[in-house]
């Protein structure tokens, strides 16, 4: 059985030319490594939590103090409102989506330059390296999750029907890192830059996303550019799905995909376009 | 062509090289480059990026089965070859087809992380050189039996010993099985008794109707393990044939086996000595007098030392130190062949060494000129060396070096007793 199921995913000949065309993703040879998309996925999973000593709740502990800080300083201090909402559970509620984003951004930009081993000694389809590096937050974001649960038991907040387009948002969230982490590791390569580039532009991102403070306080007539930043549709839902917070605005939710889809569309196409001289340059 | 499993056409491949500093190239100094040419424009357009040619015009045929070895010196292009081949890297122009599932090796280990167990780095290693989570799952048993690691499997391997880690390493990639297989240099790792498994996995993987291809330096393993040999010398195929001529022809071309095969001092004021004697010439050579022919193991050979002796009626001899690239002294010989006055002159000795005699390896003498043969009246470290090289074709599956600083062939004898 096995051996039928190589004979039909051999590619029985392959041909090595110069580069032609911008933009050609070979989904077959995609389709073909996705074991090993699986395999770099679990590598980054476990490699993070070895020799530590609480292992996986680190994943747990990390959004949960950021929350505690959050609703101290901007709470207690600041008094930003929380749409009438605990504003622990408001916190951590886009905490959750924010700290994958985060991390995924973080760990999909500097994929390649972090994998130059494998690039300049083995062949794969190299945009299995950002791939996967997007992919694997989701795992600490499941963690996290069950403290949220937690969390909502706690302060007697109901599960709704909006929790079931959860994975859409989280989708939505990881598909904008992957987006911008394309363009970043490509450049990466090159420029060392991005590597020193990035930690800056995740701090800027998060104070530009409703990650601790709702928003409603965003003046009305910035919503449509504020929502060029995809994160303001997947913290809403999220706020949405949770804690039956308002439903996103539609409109919101349009431009942000249409966003992340054409910045994810350009990163292909400039990823492949200098795909063929990362081993040379990396 | 049907049975052909790969084909080269025309593959070059360039190379930029910037002046100076090009690698890790930061924003600031594009800027830089980009303001300095602006001015250059005007003037003359000296240092820009220079590029050269790693491989240019490569063409060749494999066909389905065959076992061939790539030689050639460092930098010649043999593992852009490779790179080109396993996909790693682009060719700027030409084309090459392969028919088949390729597997290229051009590192063991390629992936290990430290951090991870063996049992671990196995599945990940697995998958990145190409094997699915079945096959893994079906060799894993034996490749651990290969690797000898049993009992350290669930350790991080950043713990391993570096004989355990590249044995594991190795093991993961003799149970890879694609049709074509790419090597590079990989078969000098681990010690002689794994080198030996090695080896006899890519004869297996040979005579399993594979294809493989692959680089090494050892012309042991490519006499005995090739039929065809390619020989890449600056980015060109300088020539391809059976292994033994290609070998033959690439060590009497590019290995200075006779790095320097004489020292000479014309004027006696000059050479070493005293007022005694002066060395006149120190030289080696082969005894067939060929120039150009390496030394091999099998090749006699002969060393001559010609001195000016000053005193009419001395009694000298020459005594020669062999020394080997460890630095040991291999053994000692003198001319004491028949000890009589010497008329003042020169005069020259000649030792004939027999082939089958010494290892491999660089060698160097140190000559002393022996007075009434107890008193050292000159001590000379010749800087004459010279390469011992191996091409002996061997049926067992080792080619390394053996130990040793002597390696004759001598004879054996087998009774059965019982």
């Amino acid at each position: 059985m096995e051996l039928a199921a190589e004979n039909i995913l051999r590619k029985p000949s392959v041909v090595i030319e110069p580069g032609k065309g911008l933009f050609q993703i070979d989904l077959i040879a995609l389709w073909r490594y996705r074991e090993l998309l699986y395999f770099l996925v679990w590598r980054d999973v476990l490699i993070r939590y070895k020799q530590t000593a609480i292992g996986v709740c680190w994943a747990v502990l990390q959004p949960l103090v950021t929350m505690l800080i959050f609703t101290l300083v901007f709470s207690n201090f600041a008094n930003i409102p929380s749409d009438g909402k605990p504003y622990p559970v408001f916190a951590f509620a886009a905490l959750l989506p924010w700290n994958c984003f985060s991390q995924a951004l973080q760990r999909s930009g500097s994929s390649l330059v972090g994998n130059a081993n494998l690039i300049t000694k083995i062949y794969f389809p190299r945009l299995l390296i950002p791939m996967a590096a997007s992919v694997s937050p989701v795992v600490d974001l499941f963690f996290s999750f069950i403290v949220l649960l937690a969390m909502m038991l706690w302060y007697g907040i109901l599960p709704t029907w909006g929790l079931l387009a959860l994975p859409l948002f989280v989708a939505l969230a990881m598909l904008s890192a992957l987006a911008v982490g394309l363009w970043l590791t490509t450049l990466n390569v090159k420029y060392r830059d991005v590597g020193h580039i990035i930690p800056f532009l995740i701090q800027v991102w998060m104070y530009a996303s409703p990650v601790a403070y709702p928003v409603s306080i965003v003046p009305e007539k910035w919503r449509l550019f504020y929502s060029l930043n995809p994160m303001v549709g997947v913290i809403e839902g999220f706020r949405w799905a949770i804690l039956g917070a308002q439903r996103p605005d539609w409109m919101v939710l349009v431009v942000s995909s249409t966003v992340v889809v054409a910045l994810l569309l350009g990163g292909l196409v400039y990823f492949k376009h200098m795909e063929q001289t990362f081993a040379d340059i990396i | 062509m049907s049975n052909c499993a790969i084909s080269v056409e025309n593959i070059s491949k360039k190379y930029q090289i910037s002046s100076g500093k090009q690698r890790h190239d930061t924003f600031r100094d594009l800027l830089a480059e980009r303001l300095c040419s602006v001015f250059r424009r005007n003037g003359s357009g000296s240092s820009g990026p220079t590029s050269f040619w790693a491989l240019q015009d490569v063409s060749f045929k494999i066909g389905q089965g065959q076992i061939v070895g790539i030689i050639g010196q460092n930098g010649a292009g043999k593992s852009t070859l490779m790179k080109i081949l396993s996909r790693i890297t682009q060719p700027t122009l030409g084309r090459a087809e392969i028919n088949g599932r390729v597997g290229s090796l051009l590192e063991v280990g390629t992936g290990f992380h430290p951090e991870l167990s063996g049992r671990e780095n196995i599945f990940l290693n697995g998958a990145i050189i190409g094997m699915s989570k079945a096959e893994i799952r079906r060799h894993f048993d034996a490749i651990v039996d290969f690797a000898e690691v049993e009992k350290f499997i669930d350790m991080p391997v950043k713990r391993y010993s570096s004989g355990m880690y590249v044995r594991l390493a190795f093991a993961v990639a003799a149970y890879l099985e694609p049709e074509v297989l790419l090597v590079d240099e990989v078969l000098s790792v681990g010690d002689a008794a794994f080198q030996k498994k090695c080896l006899g996995k890519i004869e297996d993987a040979a005579k399993g109707g594979r294809t493989v291809v692959f680089i090494s330096h050892n012309m042991t393993a490519i006499n005995s393990l090739c039929e065809r040999v390619i020989w890449v010398d600056s980015g060109k195929v300088v020539e391809d044939g059976s292994a033994a001529e290609t070998v033959k022809s690439y060590l009497a071309k590019s290995v200075k086996s006779l790095d320097l095969c004489e020292e000479v001092w014309h004027d006696p004021g000059e050479a070493p000595g005293n007022d005694m004697v002066r060395l006149h010439r120190v030289r080696v050579r082969r005894q067939d007098g060929s120039l150009s022919d390496p030394l091999t193991m099998q090749t006699p050979f002969l060393t001559e030392v010609e001195c000016w002796n000053m005193i009419a009626g001395a009694h000298l001899h020459i005594t020669l130190h062999l020394y080997n690239a460890e630095g040991v002294i291999a053994f000692t010989t003198a001319s004491l062949e028949g000890d009589r006055p010497m008329p003042a002159g020169l005069f020259r000795c000649v030792c004939s060494f027999p082939g089958e005699l010494l290892n491999s390896g660089q060698h160097r003498f140190v000559v002393l000129v022996v007075k009434d043969s107890n008193s050292v009246i000159c001590k000379h470290e010749s800087r004459v060396s010279f390469d011992i090289i191996d091409v002996r074709e061997r049926q067992g599956a080792y080619f390394g070096r053996e130990p040793g600083v002597v390696q004759p062939v001598l004879k054996w004898t087998t009774e059965y007793l019982s």
